[in-house]
C-alpha cells in the first residue's frame, strides 16, 4: 500500500499518472527555461571537463610522440655515428697495414719492371749477320776447274772452311737463340709475380672501395638522420621494433636457460640455507637463495660484457682507464669461474640428495628388500651432463646482457609508441564522452520540449493570435489617421 | 679512480642490501605437524600393517620441518611413554633422509612386538596428540586416529571432560565396523557423529573420515 501512495486514482496506475502529468504540466512550462539552462549547464560541467580533458591527453600524446622522436632520433644518430666510427677505424686500420707496406710494394714492382725492360732489350739483339765474305764465295764458286787439280784442292779447300765457318755460325746462331729463349723463359715468373702483386693491390683498393661505399651508405642515412626526415624515423622506429622482438625472444630463451639453471641448484641450496624458512607463504628461501645466485652471475656476465665494451649499458665503465677497466674484467671472470665451480658442486650435490630421497621412497614402498643398484653408466651420464651444465650456464648467461642491451634501447621507443597510442585512445574516449554528455543534454532539452508540448502549443496559439490582432492594429491606424 | 672506487661502494651497498632481504623472513611457519594415534586393542592390533602404510607413505611426503609423532592407544593413552617414535625432520634435506630412515627402522620393530591391550583409551591419545603438536608450534597440525573409534575404558580411568584440540584438524582412519555395528548400523553412524561432535565442541579446526586410505594424499596436499 505504502507505493501507492501517490495515486490520485486507487488502484488505476494510468488514470493517476495521468491526473497527476496534467497537473504537472503548468509547472513543467513554467519552469521550462530554468530546465533547459539546467540541462545545458549540466551538458557543460560534465562535458567540459571531459573535453578538456581530451585536448590535453592529445596534447601530451603530440609533445610525447615528439620527445619520443628526439629520444629515436637522437640515439639512431649516435648508433650510426659509432658505426661509422668503426668503418673508419677499419679504413684506418686498412689503409695503415697496406699503405705501410705500399713503398716496398712499389720498389718490388719497380725492380721487377726494369728486369723485364732489361731482358726484353736482351731479347733485341739479333746474331750477327753473314760475313762479306759470302759474295767472295760466291764469286770462287764460279770459278771453274776444268779438272785443274790445283784449283780443285783449292775449291775443296775452301769448301771445307766455309762448310766449317757455316757450321760456327750456325751454331753460334743456335746458342744465340737459345740464350734469348732462355731469357724469355726467364720472363715468366716476373710476370706471374707482377701479376699477383698486381693481383693484391687490386683486392686492397676493392676492399677500400666496400668499406667506402658502406661508409657512403652510412654518411647518407646519418644525413637522413640530421635532417630528421620522417623516412629516417619510420627506418629507426622498425628497425627498434625488430630488435625489441629478437632481443625479447632471444631473453625468454635465456630465461628458460636460467630456469634450468634454478632447477640444478635448488634443491642443493636448501641443504645450505634449510629448506624450512620462508620469504613469503610459497617462496622457500632456498629458492630465492638459488635466485639471488643466479641473478648474480647474470650481473657479473654483464660486467664482463662491460669492460670488453661490447655492451654500453654503464658510462661509468665505459669511461673507467684501461687499466682499472682490465682489473675489472678480471675480477669479475674470476667470480664467474668461482659461481661456476660451485654451480658444478651443486649440480653433483643435487645429483646425489635425489638419488638419496629415491632411494628412501623405494625402500619406504618396498618394505626392507632392497631394488637392483642402476648400471653405473646409467647414474655417471646424467650425473656428468648436470655438472656440465652447471658449470657451463653462468657463462652462457653471460652473453644475456647483449640481448639485455637491445631490449632495454628499443623498449624506449617500443614502450614511447604503446603509451601515445594509449594517451591517444583515452583522449579519444574521453573526447566521445564529452560529445555524448553535451548530445545527450540537447536530447534532453527537446524531450522535455515534447513532454510540454501541449502548454507549448496553447502558447503558440496565444502568441499567433496576438500578433494577429497587432497587424490589424496596425493596418486600422493609418485609415483612422486618413480619415 | 675515483670513479672505480663509487663503483665498488655501490656495489658493496647492494650486496649488504641482498643479505638484509635475506635476513627478513615470513615469521609464520610452513610447516606441519602429524601425531598418528594406533589403536592395539583387541582385534584391531591385526589392522596395524595398513597403519606401518601410512606411516610409510607420510615418511615419504612430510618435508623437511615437518614434525611427525606415532602413538599407541592402550588402556590408558595420556603418557609420553606410548608415543612409539617422534620427530621433527631437519632442515637439510639429506639429514631428513635419514631421520626417515630411523623413524621406519622404530615403527618395523614395532609392528614385530605389538599386542593387544584390554581397553581403548582414544580420549587420552587425543589429550596427548594436542598437547605435543602444541609444542611444535606447526602451522598446520594434524591428528591421524587409526582405530574402529570404539573408546572403551576402564572403572577408574575419567575421561568424561571437555578437552582442547583449538586448530587441529581430527582425521579418522580405517574406521572399522564391528559386528555390532553389521547389526544396527545406526550404532556406526551414531559413533562417528558423537566423536565429530565432540572433536568440533574441543576446538578442531576439522573433522575428516577417510575409510580409503588412498584419499589421505589429497587430505595432507590440501
Amino acid at each position: 500500500m505504502s507505493n501507492q501512495f501517490w495515486m490520485i486514482w486507487p488502484d488505476n496506475v494510468m488514470a493517476s499518472a495521468l491526473i497527476l502529468f496534467v497537473i504537472a504540466m503548468p509547472f513543467l512550462y513554467a519552469a521550462r527555461k530554468l530546465v533547459h539552462d539546467l540541462f545545458r549547464s549540466l551538458g557543460q560541467v560534465v562535458g567540459g571537463p571531459l573535453r578538456l580533458g581530451a585536448r590535453w591527453l592529445f596534447a601530451t600524446a603530440r609533445d610525447m610522440k615528439e620527445r619520443n622522436r628526439t629520444v629515436l632520433l637522437a640515439h639512431g644518430r649516435e648508433e650510426v655515428g659509432q658505426h661509422i666510427e668503426r668503418e673508419f677505424e677499419r679504413i684506418g686500420a686498412m689503409v695503415t697495414r697496406d699503405l705501410e707496406g705500399y713503398p716496398a710494394l712499389q720498389r718490388k714492382l719497380l725492380e721487377e719492371i726494369t728486369r723485364v725492360e732489361e731482358d726484353y732489350k736482351k731479347c733485341g739483339e739479333v746474331p750477327p749477320p753473314p760475313p762479306d765474305w759470302v759474295e767472295a764465295v760466291s764469286a770462287i764458286a764460279k770459278v771453274k776447274s776444268e779438272g785443274n787439280e790445283m784449283v780443285q784442292r783449292i775449291l775443296e779447300e775452301i769448301k771445307r772452311s766455309v762448310e766449317s765457318i757455316h757450321g760456327k755460325a750456325l751454331a753460334e746462331y743456335r746458342r744465340a737463340y737459345e740464350a734469348r729463349h732462355k731469357i724469355l723463359n726467364g720472363f715468366m715468373p716476373f710476370w706471374r709475380s707482377l701479376d699477383k702483386t698486381f693481383g693484391q693491390v687490386d683486392k686492397k683498393l676493392t676492399g677500400l672501395q666496400d668499406t667506402s661505399a658502406k661508409i657512403d651508405a652510412q654518411m647518407e642515412k646519418y644525413e637522413q638522420i640530421n635532417k630528421k626526415t620522417d623516412r629516417a624515423e619510420h627506418a629507426l622506429t622498425v628497425s627498434a621494433f625488430t630488435q625489441f622482438a629478437i632481443s625479447l625472444l632471444v631473453l625468454l630463451i635465456a630465461v628458460g636457460g636460467a630456469l634450468v639453471n634454478f632447477k640444478l641448484i635448488a634443491l642443493p641450496f636448501s641443504e645450505m640455507v634449510g629448506a624450512g624458512d620462508y620469504l613469503t607463504a610459497t617462496l622457500r628461501m632456498s629458492d630465492v637463495a638459488a635466485l639471488v645466485i643466479i641473478f648474480l652471475e647474470a650481473t657479473m656476465g654483464l660486467f664482463v660484457m662491460e669492460t670488453l665494451r661490447i655492451t654500453h649499458l654503464f658510462p661509468l665503465i665505459a669511461n673507467m682507464n684501461e687499466r682499472m677497466r682490465r682489473r675489472m674484467l678480471w675480477v669479475a671472470l674470476v667470480f664467474l669461474f668461482v659461481f661456476a665451480g660451485i654451480e658444478a658442486a651443486l649440480a653433483l650435490m643435487r645429483d646425489m640428495l635425489a638419488a638419496d630421497k629415491q632411494a628412501l621412497i623405494q625402500s619406504l614402498a618396498s618394505g626392507p628388500q632392497q631394488a637392483a643398484p642402476p648400471d653405473p653408466l646409467l647414474r655417471a651420464i646424467p650425473t656428468t651432463a648436470q655438472m656440465v651444465l652447471g658449470f657451463f650456464l653462468p657463462f652462457a648467461l653471460a652473453f644475456v646482457a647483449v640481448p639485455l642491451e637491445s631490449f632495454i634501447y628499443s623498449l624506449r621507443t617500443v614502450g614511447g609508441a604503446f603509451l601515445v597510442m594509449v594517451i591517444r585512445i583515452a583522449g579519444f574516449i574521453l573526447r566521445v564522452l564529452g560529445n555524448l554528455v553535451r548530445q545527450l543534454c540537447r536530447v534532453l532539452v527537446t524531450l522535455y520540449d515534447v513532454i510540454i508540448v501541449l502548454p507549448l502549443l496553447i502558447e503558440r496559439v496565444v502568441k499567433a493570435t496576438r500578433s494577429g490582432a497587432d497587424d490589424e492594429a496596425r493596418e486600422s491606424r493609418p485609415v483612422k489617421r486618413a480619415a | 679512480m675515483n670513479r672505480g672506487a663509487n663503483m665498488a661502494k655501490r656495489l658493496l651497498l647492494a650486496t649488504l642490501l641482498g643479505l638484509s632481504l635475506s635476513s627478513c623472513t615470513d615469521p609464520r611457519s610452513h610447516t606441519q605437524a602429524v601425531y598418528m594415534l594406533i589403536d592395539t586393542s583387541g582385534t584391531y592390533a591385526q589392522e596395524v600393517d595398513k597403519a606401518q602404510k601410512i606411516i610409510n607413505y607420510l615418511l615419504g611426503t612430510l618435508q623437511s620441518g615437518d614434525s611427525l609423532a606415532v602413538a599407541r592407544v592402550r588402556t590408558r593413552s595420556f603418557s609420553e611413554k606410548d608415543i612409539i617414535a617422534k620427530v621433527t625432520f631437519d632442515n637439510r634435506p639429506s639429514q631428513a633422509n635419514a631421520q626417515k630412515r630411523a623413524f621406519r627402522d622404530k615403527i618395523d620393530a614395532f609392528v614385530k612386538s605389538v599386542s593387544g591391550s584390554a581397553y581403548t583409551d582414544i580420549t587420552g591419545g587425543l589429550i596427548q596428540g594436542g598437547m605435543f603438536l602444541k609444542e611444535t608450534g606447526a602451522g598446520r597440525k594434524t591428528i591421524l586416529i587409526f582405530s574402529d573409534m570404539q573408546e572403551e575404558l576402564d572403572k577408574v580411568t575419567v575421561r568424561d571432560f571437555p578437552i582442547d584440540l583449538k586448530d587441529i584438524r581430527v582425521v579418522a582412519l580405517n574406521v572399522v565396523k564391528l559386528k555390532t555395528d553389521n547389526v544396527d548400523p545406526r550404532r556406526y553412524i551414531g559413533r562417528l557423529e558423537a566423536w565429530q561432535k565432540r572433536v568440533e565442541q574441543a576446538g578442531a579446526s576439522e573433522w575428516i573420515l577417510i575409510n580409503d586410505i588412498e584419499h589421505l594424499d589429497r587430505m595432507l596436499q590440501g
